[in-house]
């Protein structure tokens, strides 16, 4: 599997996750407080350089997904067809972050039966570790 | 002004083949000098080189093989596939402002036989990799269908209506010899049946991988008379990189469905004579079939939305409301990242296509949507 190749701006994030918690950028200006992703140095609406990282409930929606089939990365081939996923954020509806919708938060890729997918079925955020990185992933609620 | 002050004079192509044993230098070289040959121009009298990222045969490789004489402007333009329309933008712009006076645009490319860049692995860009890459969004083909899905959501967009670019683009390359698919027609139980390869996107909404290169020549209108072949004038042209676009994948935009080609089309269309009404023929990058209804509305053709509903009753077939692709675009004759969408559109304003557009005036050429993108008016 690919591992998130972390760079400066993203870091915080992957830190936030090892705790168990999804946080996202948010501009620190007082009278701007923007969130923002992916992460970046400055705020686009106001150019501030003051960031904070904001807690999300992890609660979202699907925004649209995706079945891949081969030809594919050998580990991905392995459990294809498999869904890749965009899940818009409760808290910030115009923040989507990719994921895959899986049964439990160590389950394979190719565990939800994908006739369960649907744009705008709720979903909320587990954790799991590859390989030293806690990784995002979406269980469906009530199931 | 850039308006008509400069024109394409030559073209050039080799074959387009899954296979083709020479080296993307060579080809590049042999596209480059049938290009200069058809314009009639020696290559000792180019001085002006322009390319898009991803091409790995640089100007000096070129330059020193096709025998160019001191080059004075050279340009390339990044983000793949999106600066193919670029090339000839930088270059009429450098012709029209005196920089250069014959300059040379190509793409050479061996992805039939090939590597393809989302296998390495090795090379992970940080963004957006980090936030993609992991979940399995490995290739183009992942990050269309992800958009193509939530347009289909929004605006009832079925895959009937994807059918009908790959159809139109199939049957225009049934009409050319060169295209990979001439003689190989396209059904639509052969496209409802075929394999998946990110659902939504079946294997026929994809380009073709291929091997081919291609070349065209600019030179300023006043030089263009003396040519050989008739002048294709550069009429407009435009780059487009939207507010908090994110290349590829466009999805933290607030409008992820409104992409590079809106903002491309509104410089394009101000610095016009004409309007999208007037247009005669158009070629639009084709690497997936979704681009195809999302570009329409990018570049005006209809209202947001109704892109898949203007495909319907042949629209995109000779003799429909806006014949496209006619030399069967990256779908069916070459994926050589859109060049052969601009190579195609002269022959079309020569009136020497496989299958013409009668008395075709205008062309719209568009290049790669969904990154950086950039496009081309022309007209005879
Ligand atoms: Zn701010």
């Amino acid at each position: 599997m690919l591992n998130p190749v972390i760079d400066e701006d993203g870091a915080p994030f992957w830190e936030f996750t090892a705790r168990g918690e999804l946080r996202i950028q948010a501009c620190a200006e007082e009278d701007c407080g923007e969130l923002r992703f992916p992460p970046r140095p400055c705020c686009p609406h106001c150019q501030s350089f003051a960031t904070e990282w904001r807690l999300m409930s992890g609660r979202g929606r699907i925004w649209s997904y995706v079945l891949p089939h081969p030809p594919l990365l050998p580990d991905y081939a392995a459990q294809a067809p498999y869904n890749a996923v965009l899940v818009e954020l409760a808290d910030a509806p115009r923040i989507r972050l990719a994921g895959n919708v899986v049964t439990a938060p160590d389950a394979p890729l190719n565990s939800l039966d994908p006739a369960r997918l649907r744009i705008g079925a709720p979903v909320r955020v587990a954790f799991t570790e590859i390989d030293g990185v806690a990784v995002p992933r979406w269980l469906l609620e009530r199931g | 002004m850039l308006k008509d002050a400069t024109a394409i004079v030559g073209i050039g192509q080799t074959a387009f083949a899954k296979q083709l044993p020479e080296t993307e230098k060579a080809l590049a070289c042999r596209a480059i000098l049938a290009a200069l040959d058809d314009a009639g121009i020696a290559p000792s009298e180019v001085d002006a080189f322009a390319s898009y990222t991803m091409e790995e045969t640089d100007e000096v490789e070129v330059a020193k093989a096709i025998g160019a004489g001191d080059v004075t402007f050279f340009s390339k333009v990044g983000y793949g596939g999106g600066g193919s329309c670029a090339t000839v933008g930088h270059l009429a712009a450098a012709v029209a402002t005196g920089q250069a006076s014959v300059g040379v645009a190509w793409r050479s490319r061996k992805r039939g036989s090939g590597p393809r860049p989302w296998k390495n692995t090795a090379v992970q860009l940080p963004t957006p990799g980090q936030w993609t890459r992991p979940y399995g969004l490995l290739r183009p083909a992942d990050e269309i269908g992800m958009l193509a899905r939530r347009y289909m959501h929004e605006y009832g967009a079925t895959r009937d209506h994807l059918f009908n670019v790959a159809l139109a683009c199939r049957n225009r390359a049934n009409q050319n010899p060169a295209a990979i698919m001439y003689e190989r027609p396209l059904t639509r139980e052969m496209y409802m049946t075929s394999r998946w390869i990110s659902e939504p996107l079946c294997l026929f909404d994809n380009c073709l991988e291929t091997d081919g290169a291609l070349a065209c020549v600019v030179v300023s209108a006043a030089r263009a008379r003396d040519c050989r072949q008739k002048p294709v004038y550069v009429h407009s042209a435009a780059q487009g990189l939207p507010a908090q676009h994110h290349g590829m994948v466009n999805y933290w935009n607030d409008d992820p469905l409104t992409g590079p080609a809106w903002t491309a089309a509104r410089h394009l269309w101000k610095t016009a004579d004409f309007g999208p009404q007037d247009v005669d023929v158009a070629q639009i990058y084709d690497a997936f079939t979704p681009l195809i209804p999302l570009s329409l509305e990018g570049y005006g053709f209809c209202g947001r939305g109704e892109g898949a509903a203007f495909t319907e009753g042949g629209a995109l077939e000779l003799g429909g409301r806006l014949p496209l692709n006619t030399g069967g675009g990256g779908l069916s004759e070459a994926y050589v990242h859109g060049f052969n969408l601009i190579t195609e559109g002269v022959k079309q304003l020569r009136g020497t296509s496989t299958a013409q557009v009668p008395s075709a005036a205008t062309c719209l050429v568009t290049a790669g949507e969904g990154v950086p993108t950039s496009a081309l008016l022309l007209r005879s």
